[in-house]
């Protein structure tokens, strides 16, 4: 069941759009917001809000890199592994972080702190090389800073 | 150049923190749209017409020309659209986050003048989910302008009205090609339609749909203060303007500069860029993100225009370059690139869906020192097997253009990657 304050989220993106389903992805994305991720159940409660068949609403949510059909961890790690992030050295920082975490790209720590995943080029490659943990935009990494910045997140 | 030969950065501090919109007012900011709200649309589309403004979000499409299209007056069917493609996320682009965060009044009045130009009702800013601080300035910019009536009904007491939405994504690179857009904002999978008809005529939910790049539209209130001459005047080439060049890799100074459209691409690397960080060499480039073919030094002299860099079988694309050294491996370059190809291909076209994974599979077996000499000839098919006319859209013919670039400027690396059975880098 989506609470009163989803539908009411929902209703505003629905303003915006001439149909209904325009609002499909945001409202995934308020889902995901209060829940932090979208489950089956929580997909067929959507779809059948904006009057959409499952499937043609999981065909929208399956396609975008940002709204998780699996649960996630507290914090959702996003590493940028582009072009120019890779020519700075993504590779030995993921090996850092990998190492770090106990994880592999695709996988949530143990204790559900942290979920690791690979994103597609951030906008920031002057400051190669990066990523994100939640919102946070994060420049110009280093193997220390990862660690620096990971211990902020619990 | 003048702060006044800056017509996108002007107002851009070097920490990026925004004109609040009293101070962008103060600067001179929506005094274009009180004039352009004096023209017809004939006249606006004429005048960006004439100042040769050519589409920066990496096609070059004529802007004018692309609004001439869009149906007009009692014809149309209304509602019409005007849509920001601000979906940036092609690899190694990162210039119309610049903009956004850096002047988003600027963004939003450029919207209201360009939907004004084409007699557009709704206008959505299509942003990418990873600008979380563009988001935050665009969201306010709009606000303030609807607060001062800049947007809404009857704009500045004119018979003029449009809404404006900000639409975040959630993350696909096909958002920006420009049909897959539409279908994201009508809430389908990004995927490619048939054209014709284009959006100009039948494009969101059936209506004629306009939609140009950020920064694009960035010069229109330029074009409609100072007039197309003076626009043309700041080009060093025909085509309009200044660009915003971007530069990343292992170059002394990594960043975006506003400079004359035409620009030669040695000035870019040694004077802006400062050159090579000290011990690496220079190998080559993508002049304007991942979907450009390779150039070297003998490209220098190169000017960076659409039509110029047409000449050198690459493209100017985002112009913003892309830095290869010599510590970098060619083919694990190409290799890379070509992953983000095969992961964000929609799917929806066999060429794509089937050539690009093909494509990436080889390149890692080569790289991984698995490689046969057959399989450099499976990649050079490939780039005449997705090339444009054989697919929906533009991801794979751009998509191949690295790969193209690599096979004719590093065929050595290539080989010896086979002969050796592994990467002379690891």
């Amino acid at each position: 069941m989506l609470t009163d304050e989803e539908r009411k989220e929902i209703d505003e993106e629905i303003g915006k759009y001439r149909r209904k389903r325009g609002a499909g992805p945001e409202a995934l994305k308020i889902v995901q917001k209060h829940r932090g991720w979208v489950s089956d159940e929580n997909l067929q409660d959507v779809a059948r809000y904006l009057g959409m068949t499952d499937d043609e609403l999981d065909s929208v949510a399956t396609c975008y890199n940002l709204i998780f059909r699996k649960p996630v961890g507290r914090h959702v790690i996003l590493v940028c592994d582009s072009v120019a992030c890779w020519i700075m050295g993504y590779e030995p920082l993921l090996r850092h972080m990998e190492h770090r975490l106990g994880i592999k790209l695709g996988q949530t720590t143990g204790d559900g702190r942290f979920t690791l995943l690979p994103v597609a080029c951030l906008g920031a490659c002057d400051k190669a090389p990066v990523m994100m943990v939640d919102d946070e935009l994060y420049v110009d990494l280093s193997p220390t800073r990862i660690d620096e910045i990971l211990d902020r997140y619990q | 150049m003048t702060s006044t030969d800056k017509p996108l950065t002007k107002n851009i501090r070097p920490d990026r923190e925004p004109l609040d919109i009293a101070e962008y007012e103060k600067a001179g900011g929506y005094q274009a749209l009180r004039k352009a709200l004096q023209m017809s649309q004939k006249e606006i589309q004429q005048m960006v017409t004439d100042a040769n403004l050519k589409g920066r979000g990496g096609a070059g499409f004529p802007t004018g020309k692309k609004w001439s299209f869009v149906p007009m007056g009692d014809q149309a069917r209304r509602p019409k659209f005007f849509a920001v493609n601000a979906d940036e996320m092609e690899p190694g682009t990162f210039k119309d986050r610049l903009l956004m965060e850096g002047d988003p009044n600027l963004v939003v009045e450029s919207a209201i003048i360009s939907s004004y130009a084409v007699e557009a009702d709704v206008a959505y800013i299509f942003l990418r989910w990873a600008y979380k601080l563009s988001a935050r300035r665009l969201t306010k910019a709009i606000d303030q302008a609807y607060e001062r009536g800049y947007l809404g009904k009857n704009i500045l007491g004119s018979s003029y009205s449009l809404k404006m939405y900000l639409h975040l994504s959630a993350g696909r690179y096909m958002c920006g090609e420009e049909d897959g857009l539409l279908n994201a904002l009508e809430g389908k999978r990004p995927i490619p339609r048939t054209k014709p008809p284009h959006a100009v005529t039948v494009g969101l939910w059936g209506r004629p749909t306009a939609v140009n790049n950020v920064e694009t539209i960035a010069n229109v209130p330029y074009i409609i203060s100072h007039g197309p001459q003076a626009f043309k005047a700041l080009s060093l080439t025909d085509e309009g303007g200044t660009k915003l060049y971007g530069i990343s890799g292992r170059v002394k100074r990594t960043r975006i500069w506003e400079l004359p459209m035409g620009t030669a691409l040695g000035d870019i690397f040694h004077e802006h860029a400062g050159g090579m960080l000290d011990g690496y060499t220079f190998r080559g480039l993508l002049p304007g993100g991942a979907s450009t073919s390779f150039l070297r030094e003998e490209h220098f002299n190169a000017k960076m225009d659409f039509s110029s860099m047409d000449k050198t079988g690459s493209r100017l694309g985002t112009g913003t370059i892309i830095v290869l050294d010599d510590k970098t491996c060619p083919v694990g370059m190409v290799l890379n690139l070509e992953q983000f190809f095969a992961r964000e291909s929609c799917g929806w076209c066999t060429p794509c869906r089937e050539g690009l994974p093909w494509v990436r599979n080889t390149l890692e077996a080569i790289e991984r020192g698995n490689g046969t000499p057959e399989d450099i000839g499976i990649l050079h098919e490939h780039t005449w097997l997705l090339q444009l006319g054989h697919t929906f859209c533009a991801l794979a013919p751009g998509a191949v253009m690295p790969l193209e670039g690599a096979l004719k400027y590093f065929p050595e690396d290539f080989e010896n990657h086979v002969r050796q059975h592994r990467c002379p880098w690891r």
